[in-house]
């Protein structure tokens, strides 16, 4: 194999419990986003456009929908002669061969993956993240500094700062400290999960790391720490664009609503710094006599004879005559009938909500199944199903199944498939 | 389509339509809001089966080949088989610009006979329709016809004549006579312009209209060989949108408005293929007003746009008023522009407040990047 300079490691192994029935049947990063893009396009995007052209990608959860749309990495520009994407699934070696147990451990299963391309620099990755950013120059950094490893952080306002990893340096951006979620946080230098690691220093530290019975073989928790513990020369790099976890409901939310504003809070038109993804072969969409279409995105193949007001549509959906779309993020295909109104809702890949249907109005209640994951007025319809006609359904409802005869779900129910109704 | 290899040939004339295709050739000519003409035949080839296409270019076809690529968005960069682009180059006796439809076939003759294919598919790009070959092959061997011509049944417009090749048949769908550009129609089966028949034939036929001098596929080969060979009419019935005119082509694009024809002609049979651009969705501010429109992706619209067309990266400025128009890729329509009945050709500005207005029956055509 040719000699790579750096190559990518995406952590796409997580199983984004805190998204709730959108990672029921795939992986966080194929979680479609912003009206065409599903959420790893984000990550391999940055990858293609920074020049990385070796991208090992971890799965282990739920892997086939997002195998099936990485595929050869042709639509992200990786299908290389030398180095491209690859699918990493755990596998078996000799006698041995398991899950990977954590973020270090899935790269340490993959140090003969690596070792192919000789790297002098590895850039760790997860795919949940929303944001544009060109590693390149945070590898330059890297270089300049001279560091064993470089962390990504990004300024939070200081009331947040104990949701996340605070990176406390000194004036050189040098890393003294790594604090996880602190009480009393000393920085508002939040780390974004991107770390570039010389290789060699990387892989001792992960053989050790091995070996150690009591870790619990994650970055953020053994490596990080076991670095700066041993004085290895650690910097943060400062990001100041947009970045957003979607790992929750709310904030998924959130960053599909980010689209919307003007002048856009995260901009997709900006032709230097394109998102590239699979894109689906449809014609542009239409939108009929009778509509009013405001503040929203819309993709190809879809089909609106409704009114739309700050929502995000993705490609191929169909909005009848008479319906209001509030709010709400609509997945690929799905199909809304007539005079239904929607409010907050996000709506699955392919589900159908038929004619006369009330989404997302009523009080609101925390899910009673899930209060931790539906809490902020949300209603999510699973992809695939279909509400029958006149159902009014309230906020933080979660519906797994079609509904047949349950014509009303107040705020904060759980229609679940399990349960025999 | 088993054993078929398909010709496309995209040297068409086009000087009806000479505002939007100065730079580019016909079979480039955008069309319904992301695509361009050959698309379709190039889309239903390759969902009819077909591996193995070549493409006969002449003039203008640079935009042409930046659209088809390595041919990978019809699944045509095949190790084996695939998308050959065959462009005119000075060979022995010709000077590189095709003295006519014979002259160009015979151009490619070394790509035809390279195929093992055992029938040949010949095709314009103008015709546009969602048609599966499958059937017309299988008509063409239950016939055991020498050459299948592709027709449709239409109402003939007197003012059209001159543009309809005309088919006359018996019973059987046999072929009696042909007429290109009568003055009196005799049968309202026009041509499509799309022949089927085996690939050892079309040599022949080449070859030796080739060394009579002869210049023209359907006057000197397709006409002369009727009664000689056994030349069938195959009908097509599904939609089909004739674009030889600017006026056709403003009608035919303003059909798509309707939700039948859409389906028709994008969804019947497979769907169409295009080169990916890989836009943004399109984006609506809080005073964008939208009525009856066809919006591709990477558009932004602020202002007012009714029974338009909008190609892939459109920019609609606040106030803008847009009426019945067609508007290509990356057109900027500035602040309190009115635009009624007009076609913009690629990136073309609007400057704002100023205002173009055609007709019904003769749409304004600007060109390609100019600034109004």
């Amino acid at each position: 194999m040719i000699k790579k300079e750096c190559i990518a490691m995406l952590l796409a192994g997580g199983q984004g419990n805190r998204l709730g029935i959108l990672t029921k049947d795939l992986a966080k990063p194929a979680v479609p986003f912003g009206g065409k893009y599903r959420i790893i396009d984000f990550t391999l995007s940055n990858c293609t456009n920074s020049g990385i052209d070796t991208v090992g990608v971890l799965t282990q959860y739920r892997p086939l929908k997002l195998n099936a749309y990485i595929g050869t990495g042709q639509p992200w520009d990786l299908d290389r002669v030398n180095g491209g994407v690859y699918i990493l699934p755990p596998y078996i070696k000799g006698k041995k061969g398991e899950w990977y147990k954590g973020t270090a451990n899935a790269i340490y299963q993959n140090i003969e993956f690596i070792e192919q391309y000789d790297p002098k620099y590895v850039l760790i990755l997860s795919g949940d993240h929303i944001y544009k950013m060109d590693y390149s120059s945070m590898i330059k950094y890297h270089v300049e500094k001279e560091a064993d490893c470089s962390i990504a952080v990004i300024n939070v306002p200081l009331k947040e700062a104990s949701r996340f990893g605070i990176m406390n340096t000194d004036n050189n951006n040098k890393i003294y400290e790594f604090e996880e979620k602190p009480k009393n946080p000393k920085s508002t230098k939040a780390s974004m999960g991107i770390y570039v690691f010389s290789w060699d220093i990387l892989k001792k530290y992960l053989q050790e790391d091995e070996l150690d019975p009591n870790s619990e073989k994650d970055f953020g928790k053994n490596i990080i720490p076991k670095m700066l513990n041993d004085g290895k020369n650690m910097y943060a790099y400062c990001f100041d664009g947009y970045w957003k976890d979607v790992g929750t409901i709310q904030s998924y939310f959130e960053a599909n609503m980010d689209l919307l504003e003007n002048p856009p809070i995260f901009d997709l038109y900006d032709i230097k710094w394109r998102i590239y993804g699979r894109n689906p072969i449809q014609t542009p969409h239409y939108i009929g006599n009778n509509c009013k279409i405001n503040k929203s995105i819309i993709t190809e193949g879809c089909e609106v004879l409704g009114n739309v007001y700050h929502s995000v549509l993705f490609s191929g959906v169909v909005v009848g005559e008479g319906s209001e779309i509030k709010d709400c993020v609509i997945m690929p295909n799905a199909k809304i009938g007539r005079k239904v109104k929607l409010s907050n809702v996000v709506v699955g890949e392919g589900a159908v909500i038929k004619d006369n249907c009330t989404i997302g109005y009523g009080d609101i209640k925390p899910n009673v199944l899930y209060p931790n994951i539906y809490s902020s007025g949300i209603t999510v319809i699973a992809s695939g199903i279909e509400i029958s006609r006149d159902t009014i359904i309230g906020k933080n409802v979660v519906v797994e199944k079609s509904n047949f005869d349950i014509k009303y779900l107040e705020s904060g129910e759980y229609l679940s498939e399990e349960e025999v109704s | 389509m088993k054993d078929t290899l398909g010709i496309i040939y995209a040297a068409e004339d086009d000087t009806q339509i000479r505002e939007i295709t100065k730079k580019r050739s016909i079979a480039a000519l955008p069309f319904g809001g992301r695509y361009r003409l050959i698309d379709f035949t190039l889309s239903n080839m390759v969902n009819s089966g077909i591996k193995n296409i070549g493409i006969i270019t002449q003039n203008n076809y640079a935009s042409l080949v930046d659209h088809l690529g390595t041919g990978k968005e019809w699944d045509l960069n095949r190790k084996r088989e695939g998308l050959s682009i065959l462009s005119p180059f000075a060979v022995n006796d010709s000077i590189g610009w095709y003295k006519g439809s014979i002259d160009a076939l015979h151009s490619a003759m070394g790509f035809i006979k390279k195929g093992n294919e055992k029938y040949v598919l010949i095709s314009g790009t103008h015709m546009l329709c969602n048609m599966n070959f499958n059937e017309c092959q299988n008509f063409h061997i239950e016939k055991g016809a020498d050459i299948t011509v592709i027709y449709k049944e239409e109402d003939i417009r007197k003012d059209k004549l001159k543009k309809y090749t005309l088919l006359q048949t018996d019973e059987d769908g046999k072929v009696t006579d042909i007429e290109a550009y009568p003055s009196i129609p005799k049968s309202n089966k026009i041509s499509m312009k799309m022949y089927l028949l085996e690939k050892e034939l079309l040599e022949y036929l080449i070859e030796e209209a080739s060394a009579r001098g002869y210049e023209d596929f359907v006057k000197d080969i397709i006409i002369k060989k009727i009664g000689k060979l056994k030349v069938y009419g195959y009908p097509y019935k599904g939609y089909l949108a004739r674009i030889d005119s600017i006026n056709t082509y403003y009608r035919y694009s303003m059909e798509l408005l309707k939700k039948e024809v859409r389906d028709e002609l994008f969804y019947r049979e497979g769907l169409i293929y295009t080169r990916i651009k890989d836009e943004v969705p399109a984006k609506y501010s809080d005073n964008a007003l939208v009525k009856n429109c066809l919006v591709a992706d990477g558009c932004i619209i602020e202002g007012e746009i009714e029974n338009c067309i909008l190609f892939r990266g459109v920019r609609i400025s606040k106030g803008a008023k847009i009426k019945n128009s067609i508007i290509f890729q990356e057109c900027e329509i500035e602040e309190n522009a009115v635009l009624d009945h007009v076609i913009l050709d690629k990136k073309v500005v609007v400057k704002r407040g100023r205002t173009l207005i055609g007709t019904e029956n003769y749409p304004v055509a600007i060109t390609k990047g100019e600034v109004i």
